[in-house]
C-alpha cells in the first residue's frame, strides 16, 4: 500500500482496483447530520429548506436555459429576434420575487441564530480549551481536567509512509484518549478558548461550531436530547498548524447518572493523583 | 502661449494645490486616527473589552431578587512555571452589590518576571454590564523569585443586565511578559 | 499615398510621413528582445506578457493542486509532511488567486480596453509596464520560500495570526511579495480608470461602452478602495511579529480577530474583483454567439455596481463562528442573503439574451455556457453559506472549498480561456484549431465537475479543509475528487498547445472574427494593428461596431 511519489500510473491503478467502499464508517456519505439536539435538527432543517429552494430555483433557470440551447439553435434555422433587448417589468419582478423568497428563507434563520446564542439555564460548564495539537477539557464546577489527544493506533497509522492501512484502524482520525464525558438531557455550557493560535471546536452532530481564540473565551451550549447516549466525533476546524489534521473531538454521552458517577470517580482518582504527586515532590526535595 | 495654453497652465496649477492639499489631508488625517481611534470606540462600544479594563465607581442599589452566578476561570497560556488560580470558582451575586473575587499567581519560574493578566468576559455581551471598580487588568505586575501574591478584583453587576443572561464567566488569561505566546509550535 | 479612411482601413496608421502601415506585422514594432519584451509600453505587448505570465502561474498553482490531491488520494500521508502540505494549500491559492487569475484580468483589460473604447493605448504606458514587470519578482520572491528554513508559509492563504506568526524565514518574503502584488494591482487599477474616462472615443458614452469595459471600471474602483487594506492588515502582521506589536496578541491587548475583520474587508470585495472582469466577458461572448444584442445592457451595468456595492459590507460571512454578536451575525446573514439578487438579475438576463436568439456553439460560446450553468451552482452554494446557523456546519469543511472552486474554475478560469479563446484570433491574425479547443472544454467541463461537485458531499460528511488525511468514511468521494483533479490537469495542457499552434500556424482570420460580433475591435483588421485607434474612430464607425 505504499504509494511512492513518482508513480502516478499505479497509484491510479491501485486506486482504481480498491474502488470497492470501505467497511466501517457510511462511504459516500451525501448529507450532514441532523444531529442529536433541538438545535442540531433546526439547523439540518434549515439546511434542507434552502437546498430544496435552490434545487427547483435551479431546476427553473436551467430548465430555461436548455430551452434555449434546444429550440434556438442556428444549426436547426433559428432566426435571432433582434427587438428583444429589455424589458423593465422582467428586471422589476425578477428582483422583487427573489427579495420575496430570501424573507421566506431569512425567518427561520433568524429564529435558529437567536437559538443558538441563549446560553441561558445551563447547569453545567465545560472550558474547552484548544492546543496545538490536542484538547483540553475541564469541568469547572469540581475542577476535574482532561486532556483529550489523538488515539494512539491514529497516531501510528498516519505518520509519512507508515505502512499501516488506515482501513485497519477502527475510527482512523476521529478517536482518542480521553474523550470529553457529558450528560445527556442537561443544558451544559461550554467555553471555549485556545492556548496558542485558533482552533475551532466542531462536533456535527451538536452543530456547534466554534473558534478557540487564545486570550478569549467563547460561549456555546448544548442540550443533547435524553435517548441519544453513545460517541460522538468532531474535528478540529481552524488551521492551526502541522497537526491541525490530527486534533480530533470525541464526546461520549451518558446518562445524567451514569455521567455523575463518572465525575465522581474521575476527581477522586484526580485528587489522589495530586496528593501522590505531591508527596513524591516532598520527599526529593 | 496663446490664451487656451496659458488656461491650460493655470488649470494645471490648480489641480496641483489640490493633490497636494489632499496629500497633505491624508497624512493628517493619518496622525488624527491615534486619538480618532479611541473616539470612535467609546462612542460606539465597539471594543470586546474596553469596559472590562476601565475601573468605575459607580455604585446602585442591590437588587435582592435577583441571583447571577458568576464564574472565575484562569489561563495560563505561557508554556512555564506559574501557579494561576481563582481563589473560588464561582459566587452567586446580586446585581447592583459590590462584590470582591480573588486570584492567586505564584511565580515559580525560577527568576524575577513581569505578567500580566488580560481579561475576558463570556457571553461577550455582558461586557456592557459588568462593572470593576478596582482589577488587576493589564497593569505589568513585577513578581520576585518564588513570589506567591494574592490579586483581587472588585466588581458589581449592573441591574440592567438583560435577564436571559444568569450565568457569566469572568477569565484571566496571565501572560508572562518575558515570553507571552509561543512562538515556535510545539513538536 | 494617404488613403481615404473607410470603416474597412481605417485603422491604416497615418504614421508623421504619411505612409500608410501594412497589415501585418511589422509595422512599427520596436526592434530587439529588451526594446519588444521588456521596456516596452504598448498595450498589446503588456497585454500579452501579463497572460503569458498568468498561463505559467496557473500551471504553477495547478501543479500544487495536483500533488494536493494526489496526497488526498487515499487515506493515509504517502507524500508529504503535514506541514509542508500546508504550504501547498498555502502557495495554490496566492498563486492562482494573485499569479493567475488576477493578472489573467489585466491582461485581458490591457489588450481589449483600449481597442474597445477607441483610445490609441492605455493611459499611462510606462506605469503600465512598471505594474507587469513588478509580478515575476513578486512571484519569484514568494515561490523561493519554500526553499528557506521553515519554508513556505503554511497558514493559508489568508494568514491568520496567531498561526501565521509561527512561520519561518519565508513569512517576511511574502509578505513583501504580498505588498509587491498589491501595488502592482493598485497601479493598474489606476491605469483603467483613467483610461476609461478620459480617452473614449468621442460619442462614446459611459452607457455605451462595452460590457466588459464597465466591469473593469467597477472592478478598479474595488482594487483601489481594498488592495489598501490588505497592506496594512499584513504589514500589522509584519510588525507584530517583529517591531514588538500587539495588534493581533491578546497579550499587549490586541485580538487575532480583529485581523480577521480586516483582512476580509479586503478579502471580501477581492472575490467579487476575481468575477466581475468574468461577468463582462460572458456578456459580450453570449450576444455574439446568440446573434442578439444583450438583454436588459442597463439593469446589467446597474446589477454590476450593485454587487460592487453590497460587497463592502458582507465581509464577516467569513466569520460566523468567531464569536460575534447576535446582531454582528444578523446583519451580515441578511446582507450576504441580499447580493443574490443582483446576481440573480444577471443571470436571468443572460439567459434571455439566448431566448429568441440564434445560438452556435464554438470554444468561447461552450466555455461561457458552462460558466453560466455551473458558476450558478457556485452561487446557489454561497446562498446556503450565507445562512449563519447552517454555515456552523459548512464553514472550513470543504462545502467551502467546493463552493469557491465552483466560482473561481468553472466562474473565473473557464471565462478567462473563453476570453482568450474570443479574441485570441484578434490579438494573432489566425484562426486556431475549433476542434482541439472543442476537446479542452468537454474535458475540462466533465472533469472539473468530478473534481469539485463530490466536495460538496465531503463537506457535508463532516471533512474539514486544509487537512493533509482523513478518516476513512471520506476515502470515496476524495478519490472520485483526485482522478477528476487529474484528468482537469491533463486536459489544461491543450491549451497552451493549440495557443501556439494558432501563432505559429493558423489560417488567417478575418477582421470580424465571428458572425455576431459588435464592438469596435471587430472594426480592426485581425491581427489587429501595433498602433490602433491613432485616430478616434469617427460616429460612423462608432455606429458600425455599436454593440446596442
Amino acid at each position: 500500500m505504499m504509494l511512492k511519489s513518482g508513480s502516478m500510473a499505479a497509484a491510479l491503478g491501485a486506486g482504481v482496483a480498491t474502488l470497492t467502499p470501505p467497511a466501517a464508517q457510511a462511504a459516500w456519505t451525501l448529507n450532514m447530520t441532523p444531529g442529536i439536539t433541538e438545535v442540531s435538527r433546526s439547523v439540518y432543517g434549515l439546511h434542507m429548506l434552502m437546498f430544496w429552494w435552490c434545487v427547483g430555483l435551479a431546476v427553473a433557470v436551467f430548465g430555461f436555459m436548455i430551452f434555449s440551447l434546444v429550440k434556438y439553435r442556428k444549426s436547426q434555422g433559428a432566426v435571432p429576434d433582434t427587438s428583444i433587448v429589455h424589458n423593465t417589468k422582467a428586471e422589476i419582478a425578477w428582483t422583487v420575487i427573489p427579495v420575496i423568497i430570501l424573507i421566506g428563507m431569512a425567518v427561520p434563520a433568524t429564529r435558529t441564530l437567536i437559538e443558538t446564542d441563549d446560553a441561558s439555564g445551563s447547569q453545567l460548564s465545560i472550558r474547552v480549551t484548544g492546543y496545538q495539537w490536542k484538547w483540553g477539557y475541564e469541568y469547572l464546577d469540581n475542577g476535574v481536567s482532561v486532556l483529550s489527544t489523538l488515539a494512539r493506533d491514529s497516531n501510528a497509522a498516519r505518520q509519512l509512509q507508515s505502512g499501516i492501512d488506515p482501513k485497519t484502524v477502527p475510527n482512523y482520525l476521529l478517536n482518542v484518549d480521553h474523550p470529553l464525558v457529558v450528560p445527556a438531557g442537561v443544558k451544559v455550557r461550554l467555553l471555549i478558548t485556545a492556548q496558542d493560535v485558533i482552533h475551532s471546536w466542531w462536533v456535527p452532530a451538536l452543530a456547534i461550531k466554534k473558534d478557540a481564540i487564545p486570550g478569549f473565551v467563547n460561549e456555546a451550549w448544548f442540550k443533547i436530547d435524553t435517548d441519544k447516549v453513545g460517541l460522538y466525533r468532531g474535528q478540529c476546524a481552524e488551521l492551526c498548524g502541522r497537526d491541525h489534521g490530527f486534533m480530533p473531538i470525541v464526546i461520549d454521552v451518558r446518562s445524567p447518572a451514569d455521567f455523575a458517577a463518572w465525575l465522581k470517580q474521575q476527581k477522586a482518582d484526580q485528587d489522589a493523583a495530586d496528593a501522590a504527586a505531591k508527596s513524591a515532590a516532598v520527599a526529593t526535595s | 502661449m496663446d490664451g487656451g495654453q496659458q488656461g491650460q497652465v493655470a488649470a494645471n496649477r490648480r489641480l496641483t494645490w489640490k493633490l497636494a492639499a489632499f496629500t497633505a489631508g491624508s497624512f493628517a488625517f493619518g496622525f488624527a486616527l491615534v486619538p480618532l481611534y479611541s473616539v470612535l470606540c467609546s462612542i460606539t462600544g465597539i471594543s470586546r473589552n474596553e469596559n472590562l479594563t476601565r475601573a468605575t465607581t459607580q455604585l446602585e442599589q442591590a437588587d435582592p431578587n435577583r441571583l447571577v452566578t458568576i464564574e472565575f476561570m484562569s489561563i495560563l497560556p505561557t508554556v512555564g512555571n506559574w501557579e494561576f488560580r481563582p481563589l473560588v470558582k464561582s459566587m452567586q451575586v446580586h446585581p447592583g452589590q459590590l462584590y470582591e473575587a480573588r486570584f492567586v499567581a505564584h511565580n515559580l519560574t525560577g527568576h524575577a518576571v513581569t505578567a500580566q493578566a488580560v481579561p475576558d468576559l463570556a457571553p461577550a455581551q455582558a461586557s456592557l454590564w459588568f462593572h470593576k471598580t478596582e482589577c488587576f487588568c493589564f497593569t505589568p505586575q513585577s513578581f520576585k523569585k518564588d513570589e506567591e501574591r494574592v490579586m483581587p478584583v472588585r466588581f458589581y453587576v449592573d441591574r440592567k443586565l438583560p435577564e436571559h443572561l444568569d450565568r457569566v464567566t469572568l477569565s484571566y488569561t496571565f501572560y508572562n511578559l518575558e515570553n507571552p505566546v509561543s512562538r515556535v509550535a510545539a513538536k | 499615398m494617404a488613403q481615404t479612411p473607410t470603416a474597412a482601413t481605417f485603422d491604416a496608421t497615418l504614421d508623421a510621413h504619411g505612409h500608410a502601415a501594412a497589415h501585418d506585422d511589422h509595422d512599427h514594432k520596436p526592434r530587439g528582445f529588451w526594446d519588444r519584451w521588456v521596456a516596452n509600453t504598448n498595450h498589446k505587448d503588456i497585454g500579452t506578457l501579463y497572460l503569458i505570465f498568468s498561463g505559467v502561474m496557473f500551471f504553477v498553482g495547478g501543479g500544487m493542486a495536483m500533488l494536493i490531491r494526489a496526497e488526498l488520494y487515499k487515506p493515509g500521508l504517502q507524500f508529504f509532511d503535514p506541514a509542508f502540505f500546508n504550504s501547498l494549500t498555502t502557495v495554490h491559492a496566492l498563486a492562482m488567486i494573485f499569479g493567475a487569475v488576477m493578472p489573467a484580468w489585466v491582461g485581458l483589460a490591457n489588450w481589449m480596453i483600449p481597442l474597445q473604447v477607441g483610445a490609441p493605448d492605455m493611459a499611462l504606458p510606462r506605469m503600465n509596464n512598471f505594474s507587469f514587470w513588478i509580478l515575476p519578482f513578486a512571484f519569484t520572491l514568494l515561490l523561493s520560500t519554500f526553499f528557506v528554513k521553515g519554508g513556505a508559509p503554511a497558514g493559508g492563504w489568508t494568514l491568520y495570526p496567531p498561526l501565521v506568526l509561527q512561520s519561518g524565514d519565508g513569512f517576511p518574503m511574502a509578505i513583501f511579495a504580498i505588498h509587491m502584488m498589491g501595488a502592482s494591482s493598485i497601479m493598474g487599477a489606476i491605469n483603467v480608470i483613467v483610461t476609461i474616462m478620459n480617452m473614449r472615443a468621442p460619442g462614446m458614452t459611459l452607457l455605451k461602452m462595452p460590457l466588459f469595459v464597465w466591469t473593469w471600471l467597477i472592478t478598479a474602483y474595488l482594487l483601489i478602495a481594498v488592495m489598501p487594506v490588505l497592506a496594512g492588515a499584513v504589514t500589522m502582521l509584519l510588525t507584530d511579529h517583529f517591531f514588538g506589536t500587539s495588534f493581533f496578541s491578546a497579550s499587549g491587548g490586541g485580538d487575532p480577530v480583529m485581523f480577521q475583520h480586516i483582512f476580509w474587508f479586503f478579502g471580501h470585495p477581492e472575490v467579487y474583483i476575481l468575477i466581475l472582469p468574468a461577468f463582462g466577458i460572458v456578456s459580450e461572448i453570449i450576444p455574439t454567439f446568440s446573434r442578439k444584442p444583450l438583454f436588459g445592457y442597463e439593469a446589467m451595468v446597474y446589477a454590476t455596481a450593485s454587487i460592487a456595492f453590497l460587497s463592502f459590507i458582507v465581509w464577516a460571512h467569513h466569520m460566523f463562528t468567531v464569536g460575534m454578536p447576535l446582531a454582528g451575525e444578523l446583519f451580515f446573514m441578511l446582507s450576504t442573503m441580499l447580493i443574490s439578487i443582483p446576481t440573480g438579475v444577471k443571470v436571468f438576463n443572460w439567459c434571455t439574451t439566448m431566448w429568441r436568439g440564434s445560438l452556435s456553439f464554438e470554444p468561447p460560446m461552450l466555455f461561457a455556457l458552462a460558466f453560466l450553468f455551473l458558476f450558478t451552482i457556485g452561487g446557489f452554494s454561497g446562498l446556503m453559506l450565507a445562512i449563519a446557523p447552517a454555515d456552523f456546519q459548512y464553514q472550513d469543511t470543504y462545502f467551502v472549498v467546493a463552493h469557491f472552486h465552483y466560482v473561481l474554475v468553472p466562474g473565473a478560469i473557464f471565462t478567462i480561456m473563453a476570453g482568450v479563446y474570443y479574441w485570441l484570433p484578434k490579438w494573432v491574425g489566425r484562426m486556431y484549431n475549433m476542434t482541439l479547443a472543442k476537446w479542452h472544454f468537454w474535458l475540462s467541463a466533465i472533469f472539473v465537475n468530478v473534481l469539485f461537485f463530490p466536495q460538496h458531499f465531503l463537506g457535508l460528511a463532516g471533512m474539514p479543509r486544509r487537512i493533509p488525511d482523513y478518516g476513512t468514511q471520506f476515502a470515496d468521494w476524495n478519490m472520485v475528487s483526485s482522478l477528476g483533479g487529474f484528468g482537469f490537469g491533463a486536459a489544461q495542457l491543450l491549451f497552451p498547445y493549440i495557443i501556439w499552434k494558432c501563432v505559429k500556424s493558423g489560417p488567417p482570420a478575418p477582421a470580424k472574427v465571428w458572425e455576431g460580433a459588435h464592438g469596435l475591435e471587430w472594426e480592426l483588421p485581425s491581427p489587429a494593428p501595433y498602433h490602433s485607434w491613432q485616430e478616434a474612430p469617427d460616429a460612423a464607425v462608432l455606429a458600425h461596431g455599436a454593440e446596442h
